[in-house]
């Protein structure tokens, strides 16, 4: 495998080694294994079932929604579907853990092996291998800020349906790492199947990260777990990986261990709590039988799936002729995308992804507002792209309208009623304009001779005088005749 | 497999058991027994045997994503040992 | 008004029915009669007033006609199901106070048939145990004792509070949970009808698990009769369990037609096991003849793996109780021993809040599942339990039922056994191989030990043929015409 990626350290270059697993909240009204709602930020307890609090006697029942969003999520990562998978129990301690036992999936997960690739920004392309997906349960929420001598446990999300996504050790760099769990982020945003909110911690990140000599054994790894945002994993693996081959340099040997990443010194320490060798004693839940799954429905749910990501790309660059990185960037988000493909419909699609990832990103980062609650709707911003297509309004002029629709949300061509900006086409009040702007600079007017760049200055005056509502390409054409005769 | 005082103790931790020093060879020589007669199972031929987790033969059922259970704080923590402003409580973790 | 305690549910029933007497008169008869027993520990907590209100509403319907199947029968139930507002204690320290507030599906189904709730009954600590002496709040008494003997003996277990108020007359029906034979050692030792019904049958929503791929629910009463009348409400499909069989369940009342011609009777060879007491190897030759001459065929079948049945599930069931028990941890109900840490308070929390026998199992199971062993206990286990139910099904492929004892012997005093687990587990022998196999099996009693005390014969059906199963046993009861009666109720 071709790594550019290398780290230099003291003894010779480095090769970094990063596997990914991400838990994603899966996108359901109910629990995995309870009818307990899942809404995020609800009163602490509140949507918690004695089933969720292992209460004695309480049995779970799966969610065949949550079932199917794992499926369509295997589907999208072109994954094997396991038509038979087993639950079974990890056993361990812990107060967010009420049952004392997680209902995960261990040896027989509901997907087996996918891909996804990757484009980097130096145009090479990679596959990122996909192990497996497995569902399981989320644990609840430890608080231990809010009492000198207490921990306090909120059990809202303890039950709700997770998937674990495991990756292979493929990816080389902390770059990498953030192309994939933006990818990945992107792929479930457009099947649905998690809403990828990593501040409320819809998707959770550990990073195991190890060191070798480019193409040799692999190094120990390390476990950074709960990252909750693409900086701070790239931070961690970057912070990690130089860690590492700091060690080995110094002669000392890395410890398989579980650390944490602190954001606020940019650096992962071990965790504190000694954890006793791992010892889930895992087997396979009595409380449930295997999860089968009819080939027929899993078929259902492949006809269903919506045009993905890179294959939206690829048609966008095929159908509308757009490069590479402006369809990369209009794919991201299935809402961008589909706001895009309303504005370029029946229009001039270079345009459309001009104005797109152009000004009106610019608004909505400025706005601090998702696509989906944009000011401006694609149709008007359509209405707007015809304007100047048509001649009505100016390039120059459109951009201000632009602004003015953000600010107001009206349609373009109201906007340009209003402020009275239709484009002076009138040949006989521009040529006054030209005459009255010659006149008054004879200085310039003789540079023109030598300096052809003088005609920029002439147009500047002429559309300050008309307001810049004169037709641009009349100006230039009047301006060129009359000086060349001049 | 005989059982040593210290497989002993880490068993009870691994359970979150208590057990006192003092009971913990008598334990070990009980739990070796029990031990001992359970391994009379490897007289039993089994390959080529598929281990039998449930007699079910059924097919897991599935139920809607419905909501239809939760709102109810103060039920689920109305037998908590310690509970406080809707939480559950317990001595503090050290992470 | 004692007479009415002697009644059988279906007498009982009848009695209400034609407004012999009240529900009211039957509870408050019951209510006494329970707080006569009290000297056998057989209820860990009573709710008169709670069967006073259900008689109440009970009489209301049977007033007017509109009478529900089991309207104003007192019942006790096993302290293992969860019981909307009472308490539930599985017997054990841990769960101090714990009143669930739900009721479990079994429970539920019972009341809404208009049954009447007594109280409470005692078990084996989370129903770990064949001889009730586990509980926290004490051991049960059986009712029985030797003619001329009076040390207190064993009810059997864990369904042991159950079966002792069955046989003192302190309740007309109750309700067990069989796990490895905790409803039919129990009757066999209290001489009362116990059924363990198919896995599946009944809903395990509600009772508090202890080995979840082999717990029962299922009912004790004094006649095979009202072990069916129970049945009929208790059992059917419940979406709340996913282990439940979605089935239809037949009338079984109506399949009590006193007809077993034509059935063939399998008598497995390998449950001669050695040093099997002379008096139980010929009884159980006596209940073949029974059939027998009601017109059934014995045949002699091999069940080859039977003898590995016991140590399986002693691998089996300790490893699910362990997984399942860890819920106890003085986090969310029950029992809370503080400690200077978290861990602290875990360890000292279940170190106090198990019994011995509970703690025995939870590491045994914590063993064989853990890192390194889990192959050579767990799933080897699983393998030999495979073995079995292929036993059984290849005898059902000749056979109808089986006829085997129900245990090894007759009730033991309290404190017998106390030093060996392995001589305690022994009890379960003839039990615990439907268990593993998932079938349907009830206990009869079937005659007298030569000390005076009940023993019981087992039938073994296929999976979800109670029918068969309760046919075969009314044969048996006919035949062996029980109607000896506790000490406790002669004295
Ligand atoms: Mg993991
Ligand atoms: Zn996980």
């Amino acid at each position: 495998m071709a790594t550019a990626e290398l780290i230099e350290g003291r003894t010779g270059s480095w090769e970094v080694v990063i596997g990914l697993e991400v838990h994603a909240q899966v996108t359901a009204a109910a629990k995995l294994f309870s009818g307990a709602a899942t809404a995020f930020g609800a009163a602490p307890n509140t949507q918690v079932s004695p089933v969720d609090a292992a209460f004695p006697g309480m049995l779970p029942v799966i969610n065949r929604h949550v079932v199917a969003q794992a499926v369509k999520t295997g589907l999208g990562l072109d994954a094997k579907i396991n038509l038979r998978s087993v639950f079974d129990r990890k056993n361990y301690f812990y107060p967010d853990l009420p049952a004392g036992y997680q209902i995960s999936q261990y040896q027989q997960p509901i997907v087996g092996h996918g891909q996804i690739a990757l484009d980097l920004p130096d145009g090479r392309s990679r596959t990122i291998g996909i192990t497996r997906l497995h569902l399981e349960q989320d644990a609840g929420k430890s608080l231990h800020d809010q009492h000198p001598t207490q921990t306090y446990v909120d059990l809202n999300r303890a039950g709700i349906g997770l998937m674990e996504i495991v990756s292979e050790p493929d990816l080389r760099s902390a770059e990498e790492a953030g192309l994939y769990l933006r990818k990945l982020r992107s792929l479930l945003r457009y099947l649905g199947t998690c809403d990828g909110n990593m501040e409320e911690g819809s998707l959770r990140c550990d990073c195991n990260v190890s060191v070798r000599r480019p193409g040799g054994p692999y190094g120990t790894r390390c476990e950074i777990k709960n990252l909750n945002s693409v900086r701070f994993v790239m931070q961690a693996i970057d912070y990690e990986a130089r860690r590492q081959i700091r060690l080995i340099e110094a002669g000392g040997a890395v410890a398989q261990e579980t650390r944490l990443f602190d954001s606020s010194r940019g650096e992962t320490r071990p965790m504190r709590s000694k954890e006793e060798a791992h010892d889930y004693r895992y087997f396979p839940d009595p409380d449930l039988l295997p999860l089968e799954l009819d080939p027929e429905w899993v078929a259902a749910l492949r006809a269903d799936l919506p045009e993905l990501p890179d294959a939206k790309k690829a048609r966008f660059v095929a159908d509308y002729g757009l490069r590479v990185e402006d369809a990369d960037v209009l794919v991201a988000e299935r809402a961008t995308a589909e706001y895009f493909e309303t504005v370029a419909a029946g229009r001039d699609a270079k345009a459309a992804a001009n104005w797109v990832t152009g000004d009106l990103f610019g608004a909505l980062n400025r706005l601090g507002r998702a696509i989906e609650d944009c000011p401006v709707t694609p149709e008007r911003l359509g209405q707007l792209i015809d304007l100047v297509a048509d001649g009505t309004i100016s390039g120059r002029i459109a951009k201000d309208v632009f602004a003015d629709m953000i600010e107001t949300g009206e349609a373009p061509g109201a906007i340009v009623e209003r402020k009275g900006l239709r484009q002076v086409s009138d040949t006989g009040a521009i040529e006054a304009a030209v005459d009255t702007a010659l006149a008054a600079h004879p200085a310039q007017v003789m540079q023109y001779k030598t300096n052809p760049k003088v005609l920029g200055f002439f147009v500047g005056q002429v559309m300050k005088a008309t307001q810049g509502k004169a037709n641009p390409g009349l100006v230039n054409e009047l301006l060129r005749r009359k000086l060349a005769s001049a | 497999m005989a059982l040593d005082k210290s497989a002993v103790a880490h068993i009870a931790r691994l359970a979150r058991i208590r057990v006192a020093d003092g009971e913990l060879d008598a334990l070990a020589a009980e739990l070796s027994h029990i031990l001992a007669w359970v391994e009379q199972l490897a007289e039993v031929d089994t390959d080529d045997v598929q281990p039998m987790a449930s007699v079910a033969a059924m097919r897991l059922p599935m139920r809607e994503d419905v909501v239809t259970d939760g709102d109810c704080r103060d039920a689920i923590l109305k037998n908590a040992p310690q509970a406080a402003r809707g939480f559950f409580a317990v001595p503090k973790v050290v992470e | 008004m004692s007479d009415l305690t002697g009644l059988s549910l279906a007498e009982a029933r009848a009695g209400l029915l034609s407004r012999q007497f009240s529900a009211r008169e039957l509870a408050q008869a019951h209510i006494a009669a329970m707080e006569r027993a009290r000297p056998l520990n057989a209820f860990i907590t009573e709710t008169p007033e709670r069967a006073l209100a259900m008689a109440d509403a009970a009489d209301g319907r049977l007033k007017c006609g509109a009478a529900l199947p089991l309207d104003g029968i007192p019942l006790a139930v096993k302290d293992l199901f969860c019981t909307a507002g009472v308490l539930t204690t599985a017997a054990s320290h841990i769960l101090d106070g714990f009143a669930p507030p739900y009721e479990s599906t079994v429970t539920a189904r019972l009341w809404s048939a208009g049954a009447v709730m007594l109280g409470k009954t005692n078990l084996d600590e989370f129903a770990m145990g064949s001889s009730n002496t586990t509980s926290h709040y004490g051991p049960v008494e059986n009712p029985w004792r030797r003619p001329g003997d009076n040390r207190p003996l064993v009810p059997g277990g864990s369904s042991g509070g159950s079966a002792a108020a069955l046989a003192a007359h302190a309740a007309l029906g109750a309700i067990g949970t069989d796990t490895g034979g905790s409803i039919r050692q129990p009757a066999s030792f209290c001489g009362i009808v116990g059924l363990k019904p198919s896995w599946g049958r009944c809903s395990r929503w509600g009772v508090v698990a202890y080995a979840s791929s082999l717990d029962c629910p299922g009912p004790m009463a004094r006649t095979v009769c009202d072990a069916a009348l129970l049945l009929q409400v208790m059992a059917g499909h419940d979406p709340r369990d996913s282990t439940s069989a979605p089935l239809p369940v037949p009338d079984y009342a109506g399949a009590l037609v006193g007809d077993v011609r034509g059935l063939k009777v399998g008598i497995p060879r390998e449950y001669r096991a050695p040093g099997m007491p002379a008096e139980i190897e010929a009884l159980w030759r006596r209940g073949a003849e029974w059939l027998r001459d009601a017109g059934a065929t014995p045949i002699e079948i091999s069940l080859p793996m039977t003898k590995y049945a016991l140590p399986a599930y002693y691998i089996i069931a300790p490893a699910e109780a362990s997984s399942n028990l860890a819920r106890y941890d003085g986090v969310k109900y029950g029992l809370r021993v503080p400690g200077d840490s978290l861990d602290d308070m875990y360890e000292r929390t279940r170190g106090e809040g198990f019994g011995a026998e509970v703690k025995r199992r939870v590491l045994i199971g914590t063993y064989v599942l853990s890192a390194g062993y889990y192959d050579a206990y767990y799933l080897k286990a699983q393998k030999v339990r495979n073995l079995i139910a292929q036993d059984f099904a290849a005898a059902f492929a000749n056979v109808d039922c089986l006829l085997t004892p129900t245990a090894p012997s007759a009730a033991f005093a309290i404190g017998e056994h106390a030093d060996d687990p392995i001589s305690m587990y022994l009890n379960d022998v003839f039990t615990i191989p439907a268990n593993l196999a998932g079938l349907p099996a009830i206990s009869v009693p079937a005659g007298l030990s030569a000390d005076g005390l009940p023993l019981g014969l087992q039938i073994i059906g296929r999976a979800f043929d109670e029918a068969t199963v309760l046919r075969v046993g009314a044969a048996l009861e006919r035949a062996a015409e029980f109607r000896h009666r506790a000490s406790f109720l002669t004295a």
